[in-house]
């Protein structure tokens, strides 16, 4: 487990964009670099990461090492009714993390 | 630098003699009486692009803009170096208030008035004072405009104008804000604001401290802050909380700090990095409420370190460049953008070195040294420069960082091995040993800056 902070709005207007904002606590090490003995530092990145909406998939990334350690990640969505919002990601280890957050459209 | 490199600096120019200027000099068989006259006339028999020294007069002229712990520093230290030239300082106030030491002035266990210091002894080391603000720089006619209408002339200016806030970096942060969410980063009446709030607020209330992004005045400097408030809490309102929401993951002295904080302020400190949330992408002044992409913070104290930049006149003289901040040559601080003015201080980008007041002062005293040497139509050594900031946790518990930098590759470097922090691993007494060299070392440097 990671520490992610997740920020959505509890209530949106219906079809009007708002952020969807994600700070996730992941040291995305590149797998370029090489520890006080000389050895490398294996890769261990979130690799993959998709938001659903209830069971629609609405946004997709994939990440590369060149990404920098606790990506900041900050996205639009626009909803016509309530829901929830769920961010899931995989990394190196295959760690699958979901958070969750309900969204009322008005 | 101690007068002994200074010795070394003025006998080392009489060794130098191969250049144009000098073998100009020696064949004329008068080195002193038309010196200038004859460095200037070598200068051009040889079609370089020299300093003309003293146009039209007898002394070479500096002006020097800023009268903190770098102008002022430079200032004595050119009077020092180069009795015959002439020095104006102009500084904008009449009373200096310094910003090391104003985290105990915060919490009120330091008067403001130790912190303030006037020009009297410049004025008494020859130095002409000029309490005006300088409004324009004309770097071709090499003239400084004054708020009073005058205008110095000048040969070469040194520029030590310290930070200003940018009031357009924070949203909702402008000097109005100030009012009501102090930043006391410059000392003052703002120092005076953050304490006497303070020392309003009821027991129980929550103080919360925003940090900005790198570069900003004096690295350590909010934690000290964070630590100085949050002894006073411990002791004077202890049912009260400090929150720091930092844009950063580290920071100078860092395992000191939270070893520190742990042991002193389990409960009462709260520092949130930027991979928590801590980044504060802008205020409220009115609510007193701080905004994160993560949520929001209300203070019933608030203090706002905001992002800065190079004090305005650099901007005006075309020194700073983009980041706000001005590049410089190592070697002899002169501005990399216009030439004939060098820039020290926090106002400069000065690689490795922090912006504090020790480096200001080590720097002036390189500055001096190089400006001298240039007005004689000379080449400046290369410095090797000191910094040392001490923290305090607590009143009597202090930690230090020092280091040693010298020019490499047209930035000034640390030498490797050459400095490093106090032991993670002490006993208090070492601590508090530490805090009393930090009262020494401030001792020393205001006496050197200011008499």
């Amino acid at each position: 487990m990671v520490r992610v902070l997740l920020n959505v709005p509890k209530q949106v207007r219906k079809g009007e964009p708002f952020d969807v904002k994600l700070l996730i606590s992941h040291p995305m090490e590149s797998g370029q670099r090489r520890d006080a003995m000389g050895l490398a530092i294996p890769r261990d990145i979130v690799r993959r990461l998709v938001c659903t909406f209830d069971t629609e998939e609405v946004f997709g990334m994939d990440l590369f090492p060149a990404i920098a350690a606790n990506p900041f990640l900050v996205f639009s969505a626009q909803i016509e009714r309530s829901g929830t919002l769920s961010i899931m990601f995989t990394d190196d280890h295959g760690v699958v993390q979901t958070e969750t957050a309900a969204v009322e459209a008005v | 630098m101690t007068g002994v490199e200074h010795d070394a600096i003025v006998s080392d120019r009489s060794s130098r003699s191969n250049s144009v200027f000098d073998r100009a000099i020696q064949t004329s068989g008068d080195a002193t009486s038309g010196h200038r006259a004859l460095t200037r006339r070598a200068a051009v028999a040889a079609g370089l692009a020299m300093p003309f020294v003293a146009q039209g007069q007898g002394k070479a002229r500096v002006a020097i803009v800023g009268g903190g712990f770098g102008g002022a520093s430079a200032a004595r230290a050119l009077r020092q170096y180069a009795p015959s030239v002439d020095v104006v300082l102009i500084e904008a106030n009449e009373t200096f208030t310094a910003c090391p030491f104003s985290n105990l002035a915060i919490v009120g266990v330091r008067p403001i008035e130790a912190q303030q210091f006037g020009y009297r002894a410049l004025a008494a080391d020859g130095i002409r004072v000029i309490h005006a603000t300088a409004t324009d720089i004309d770097a071709t006619g090499k003239r400084v405009a004054l708020s009073n209408g005058a205008s110095v002339p000048y040969d070469r200016l040194i520029l030590s104008p310290g930070i200003d806030i940018d009031w357009h970096a924070l949203p909702g942060y402008d000097e109005a804000a100030s009012t009501r969410m102090p930043h006391a980063w410059k000392a003052g009446a703002q120092t005076v604001l953050l304490r006497d709030r303070l020392a309003a607020m009821p027991d129980g209330g929550t103080v919360v401290m925003s940090v900005p992004p790198n570069p900003y005045r004096c690295p350590p400097g909010p934690y000290e802050r964070a630590s100085l408030i949050a002894w006073y809490l411990r002791g004077a309102k202890p049912r009260s909380k400090l929150l720091v929401l930092d844009s950063k993951d580290s920071f100078s002295k860092q395992k000191l700090f939270q070893a520190g904080w742990a042991r002193l302020y389990p409960g009462i400190l709260e520092w949130v990095s930027q991979s928590n949330g801590g980044t504060v992408t802008g205020v409220d002044p009115a609510a007193s409420v701080f905004k994160t992409d993560f949520g929001d913070h209300k203070a019933d104290v608030a203090n706002v370190i905001p992002p800065q930049r190079a004090g305005k006149i650099a901007a005006i003289a075309g020194v700073a460049d983009k980041t706000g901040w001005c590049p410089i040559d190592p070697v002899s601080f002169e501005s990399r953008l216009v030439p004939g003015i060098h820039v020290i201080g926090d106002a400069a980008i000065a690689g490795a070195m922090p912006k504090s007041a020790f480096a200001a002062n080590a720097q002036a005293k390189a500055c001096a040294a190089a400006v001298a040497r240039l007005l004689d139509g000379g080449t400046p050594d290369e410095p090797i420069l000191i910094n040392t900031c001490y923290s305090l946790l607590a009143q009597g518990y202090g930690i230090s960082v020092a280091g040693v930098y010298r020019p490499v590759g047209g930035v000034l470097a640390e030498v490797p091995g050459s400095g490093g922090t106090s032991p993670l691993e002490e006993a208090d007494d070492f601590r508090y040993r530490e805090a009393q060299n930090a009262d020494a070392w401030f001792k020393t440097i205001a006496h050197e800056a200011f008499g």
